[in-house]
């Protein structure tokens, strides 16, 4: 980006609640099913019908207003948003507006240098979703589903404060984490439930007054937030450069054409009419209803990656990405828990063998064929030397193939390591007798053939000569003329 | 039929009350109330056009089915008793238009809980009563199935917004029929219609299932031809439901048990302002009397102050429209509704069908609470005209401070033209002064006949501090007790 | 007149309703007297009142997080004109 501009962006991200019914509604909410059959008479906004607001989504709402540090208001109201859209069936989307049921927070996010940053918060506040239109396959007619109205979202609303579209995904991906870990949203970006628009604006460094945003809507996946900004800052930039002006306006990224575009259909003057609905009233959280949710606050994912640091010993890195998931934490502590002598050696195979297999098999941790406690145990085995780490690869491999139990699988293939120092020998004199050339060579000073004995010799012992004990006995034997 | 006894000819001129005992004590059946009624209302319809539905068959079938039940010594306490609800009363795979050509073909897929508990007290729906569109007008003349005649004199206009159910319930088509109250649209036409209309505390009966004109002063309630059948019919329908959630979830009484009570040391508060200029000098005239029939049963009468009275019309018709333009959004001919034919695009889909499907004053009161929603009005008009509700709201607090009830006129004028008020929308909307200030403020009111101005009714409008129902009714039943002003009926419809 | 004929014709395109020519004419005279009529509030001393939503003073009640619906697609149906594979239709929307 040139240089003498600068960037700032705002998001709006729509995280979709993992409620069991709909927010207003006793509709389920799950994901998928044939056009229509999950839209009730309240979601379909039939005369006549009243909304009920839903527990667990106010719930889940103020366990994100304490993770984030926020002010979880003792009083908020639902207030209708009015317009005109054919996936809006009531005509009014029953939102929050003057008081929100969340309000401030922050979240730690690196920035583009890999310094930490803050980004405000600016308030969060509980919304109903609207249905979909799809546009394809119905001829002259756009094909109208409500199954998704009235589910629950809540709309988390950043402070202009992010200044790149890296530091947006930063921050998208690090919201993402959080309310995964809180288990309020299941955070699936290609189903939409976790979504965002962002208000995006140009002024040359230096600027106080903030340039003409636009806002683009509607961005599910973090290449596309990524892309869709940078596409736009360029967009605004060169419009600017060229004595254009910046309108204020809604956008669509096309992710085909890699283009943004107006968004006409959303451009007449919306004028949304907000009032309080007068058919729900005041949210009222007392003291004790925040305590209740205070008490069941999981470990949040910062708190998390900083004690892995501390209490095993983990790289900052690890930590990182042990600490991305909660069901990937949750999984390495569970080896932990069963075997705890070198966590560090369970962060490995956890990061490792194990990420390999469930990305090789499209699973994730919590399919994995390997349970903790089954990986725990072949960790045992390399610990205590019955099997290498090489090994130990083969071992893991049957695990995955439902071969049984580390312990199992070493005994049915005959795995063990062979440690018995006479038998070695043997196999180090068989090898440094077939050798004699190279023996010589060795001897005369060529210290890297080394590799070429214990090779020869693991060859011979297939694998199980415990490979300590094999590059000892070689070096003594080969250092006797 | 010649063992038709004297008393079924008359069965059409007794309330609930009466035909719950004749029905218990086998004097005749339900099929026999039902059919005689169901000939009465076929026979009315030219001149009154009170029914914009008559659910004849499935009426006959529970008939007998209430009739078996009564045999065999079973059903509640409604059972085999015919009702009419208001047409904006969601009825299950039977027609729910709301007076409007928006729902002319709208079969409801659903009970409204009014309904529904109605039904399982073993009340008959006989049919579903004409209104203006949507609950929008006092006169019933802006049904899309055209007005509603007034049976004491039928050129004149029942009132609004339930006057089919007022005039069915005058005209002794049915014993009582539900209907509902956003600014007086039960009490006003009962007054206009000699009636007995209540308005229950908002919240005391559930919203769910009727169809929304303004959500915050919506209240359902009852229309019967004395007060203790009022008490049978709110008993009923009243009671908290989850699928509400404004209803609120307070007890219940007994309604009909305190009937009896005495009035002696009842406080009742007479308003300045109720007698002013604009209330007919006969209508006054029967209103006093009735106040001084009450003093002479040992209630008091207090002066009390509605400073801000004034104000509530304006305020009315800021809160009202407003939050009718939002409920009626989801009119668009999508999902359920009239649909245009043809439209050229999605603007022309909404527009037409909400242009054609809707009448002139829902239109204009869409317009009005679009406007005072809308960027730049929202403070001026929305905001300002809920600070007048609540000092309206608060005035009513301190009159309750020092008296049990309110009594004074439920209108300014006996019942008027069928046209006469239709061009001039402020004059119709004035027609709800005394009216409105209960729904602003949630209470209790209802309208009992009180005497006669040139032979057509005069109403008498009590009301009470929340949830005061059974104090009304006590209060509505001692002064029957003392007048037969509510025994009159139509000559054409004795 | 207190509201403009393109005033009131930008109110009925907010709301979505078509308004014939003549209408529109109606409509002006009859919402400038509502108008006016409601216009007296801004006379209305109202500082520190707190504006009234509703008529109880009461809370939200919360819902508990069940399925308590099934499908009856077939029968909310029964009420809409044009359908096509359980979709609502409308004329497309272009975007």
């Amino acid at each position: 980006m040139s240089g003498q501009w600068e960037v700032v962006i705002g998001l709006e991200i729509h995280a979709q609640l993992a409620t069991h019914s709909k927010i207003f509604s006793g509709a389920s909410t799950q994901y998928g099913a044939e056009a229509n059959t999950q839209a009730c008479l309240v979601d379909l906004g039939y005369p006549g019908v009243l909304p009920v607001l839903n527990f667990e989504a106010v719930r889940m709402a103020a366990t994100f207003g304490l993770a984030i540090g926020a002010t979880v208001a003792p009083r908020s109201v639902f207030a209708r948003k009015n317009y005109f859209y054919p996936d809006l069936p009531k005509g009014y989307q029953i939102s929050q507006f003057e008081l929100p049921i969340v309000i401030g927070g922050t979240l730690l996010i690196k920035d583009d240098d890999g310094n930490d940053k803050v980004v405000n918060v600016t308030r969060a506040h509980l919304e109903e979703d609207a249905g979909k239109s799809t546009h394809e396959g119905f001829d002259q007619y756009s094909g109208i589903d409500l199954n998704r109205a009235g589910t629950p979202l809540l709309e988390i609303v950043s402070e202009p404060e992010l200044s790149s579209a890296k530091e947006a995904v930063a921050y998208m991906r690090k919201m993402h984490t959080l309310v995964r870990y809180l288990g309020i949203s299941d955070g699936n970006m290609q189903e939409g439930s976790f979504r965002c628009d962002a208000n995006v604006s140009v002024r040359p460094r230096g600027q106080q007054e903030l340039g003409t945003r636009t806002e683009l809507k509607n961005l599910n996946s973090f290449r596309f937030i990524e892309k869709a900004i940078n596409i736009e800052v360029e967009r605004q930039i060169e419009l600017i450069e060229d004595g254009g002006k910046v309108i204020q306006e809604t956008r669509l990224y096309d992710s085909d054409k890699d283009e943004t575009r107006s968004m006409r259909s959303k451009e007449e003057a919306n004028d949304y009419r907000y009032f309080p609905d007068p058919d729900l009233l005041p949210v009222e959280i007392t003291e004790e209803f925040i305590d209740a949710v205070r008490q069941k606050l999981p470990e949040l994912p910062d708190a998390k990656q900083a004690r892995f640091i501390t209490q095993f010993e983990l790289k900052a890195a690890d930590a990182e990405i042990l600490t991305a998931s909660r069901a990937l934490a949750d999984y390495y502590e569970a080896t932990v828990a069963a075997f705890d002598a070198d966590p560090r050696l369970n962060a490995n195979w956890v990061l490792g063998d194990l990420s390999a297999a469930l990305n090789r098999d499209g699973l994730d941790i919590v399919q994995s064929k390997v349970s903790a406690e089954s990986l725990a145990g072949m960790l045992l085995r390399i610990k205590d030397n019955t099997i290498s780490g090489k090994i130990g690869k083969d071992v893991f491999e049957a695990m995955w193939a439902g071969e049984g139990s580390a312990d199992t699988v070493i005994d049915a293939k005959g795995l063990k390591q062979i440690t018995d120092t006479s038998a070695i020998e043997s196999i180090v004199d068989e090898v440094i007798a077939a050798n004699p050339e190279q023996a010589a060579d060795f001897r005369a000073g060529k210290d890297k053939l080394i590799g070429f004995f214990v090779g020869q010799v693991m060859q011979k012992s297939r694998g199980k000569a415990n490979p300590g004990q094999v590059n000892q006995i070689l070096k003594q034997k080969l250092s006797q003329d | 039929m010649t063992a038709m006894s004297d008393k079924s000819t008359q069965l059409h001129t007794m309330g609930l009350a009466e035909l719950a005992q004749g029905l218990r004590n086998g004097e005749f059946s339900s099929r026999e109330i039902v059919s005689d009624l169901l000939g009465r209302i076929v026979a009315s319809q030219p001149d009154l056009n009170s029914f914009i539905t008559v659910t004849a068959d499935e009426a006959l079938a529970a008939a007998d089915l209430a009739d078996a039940a009564i045999a065999q010594g079973n059903g509640p306490a409604l059972c085999g008793l015919p009702i009419a609800h208001k047409d904006i009363f969601c009825t299950r795979d039977v027609l729910t238009t709301c007076g409007s050509r928006m729902l002319e073909n709208f079969v409801a897929p659903y009970d409204a809980t009014v309904v529904e508990r109605l039904a399982n007290a073993g009340a008959i729906t006989i049919g579903k009563t004409n209104m203006d569109e949507f609950a929008m007008g006092s006169s019933t003349e802006t049904s899309y199935f055209g007005p509603t005649g007034n049976p004491w004199n039928t050129k004149l206009s029942p009132g609004g917004s339930s006057g089919g159910s007022v005039a069915a319930v005058a005209a002794r088509l049915v014993p009582a029929a539900t209907g509902t109250d956003t600014g007086g649209s039960i009490r006003q036409p009962a007054a206009l219609t000699g009636t007995v209309g209540l308005k229950p505390t908002y919240g005391r009966v559930s919203r769910y299932g009727m169809i929304a004109f303004a959500s915050s002063l919506d209240q359902a309630g009852t229309i019967t031809r004395s007060a203790e059948d009022a008490a049978m019919l709110l008993q009923a329908m009243a009671g908290f439901d989850e699928r509400d959630s404004t209803s609120v979830n307070e007890p219940v009484p007994d309604y009909r048990a305190t009937l009896g009570q005495s009035l002696q040391g009842l406080k009742v508060g007479i308003v300045r302002q109720h007698f002013d200029a604009g209330l007919d000098e006969q209508c006054a005239a029967r209103v006093k009397e009735a106040l001084r029939q009450l003093e002479s049963q040992g209630a008091s009468l207090i002066e009390v102050d509605l400073p801000h009275l004034d104000l509530s019309v304006p305020t009315y018709y800021v809160v009202a429209p407003a939050e009718c333009s939002s409920n009626m959004s989801r009119f668009d001919g999508v999902r359920f509704g009239y649909r245009a034919k043809n439209p050229v695009d999605l603007m022309d889909l909404y527009c037409r069908s909400r242009g054609e499907g809707f009448g002139a004053e829902v239109k204009r009161r869409i317009m009005t609470g679009t406007y005072v929603l809308s960027a730049g009005y929202y403070d001026a008009y929305y905001l300002q005209a809920q600070k007048a509700r609540q000092l309206i709201s608060n005035d009513f607090e301190a009159a309750f401070a020092k008296v049990d009830v309110i009594a004074g006129p439920t209108t300014p004028t006996p019942a008027f033209a069928i046209g006469a008020k239709m061009d001039d929308p402020i004059t119709m909307y004035l027609n709800d002064i005394y009216t409105i200030g209960a729904n602003l403020a949630g209470l209790p009111a209802m309208s009992i006949p009180c005497g006669f101005v040139d032979k057509l009714p005069v109403g008498l409008q009590l009301v009470g501090p929340h949830f005061a129902e059974a104090r009304l009714l006590n209060c509505a039943h001692q002064y029957e007790l003392l007048t037969d002003w509510h025994r009159q009926s139509p000559e054409a419809y004795s | 007149m207190s509201l403009t004929k393109d005033q009131v014709q930008h109110i009925a395109t907010l709301a979505r309703l078509q308004v014939a020519d003549a209408e529109l004419v109606e409509l002006v005279d009859k919402l400038s007297k509502i108008v006016d009529f409601v216009d007296q509030l801004q006379a209305v001393p109202t500082d520190n009142v707190t504006p009234m939503a509703h008529p109880l003073h009461m809370v939200q009640r919360l819902r508990p997080d069940e399925v308590t619906e099934r499908n009856d697609r077939d029968h909310y149906q029964q009420n809409a004109l044009e359908l096509r594979d359980g979709h609502y239709l409308v004329p497309k929307v272009i975007e």
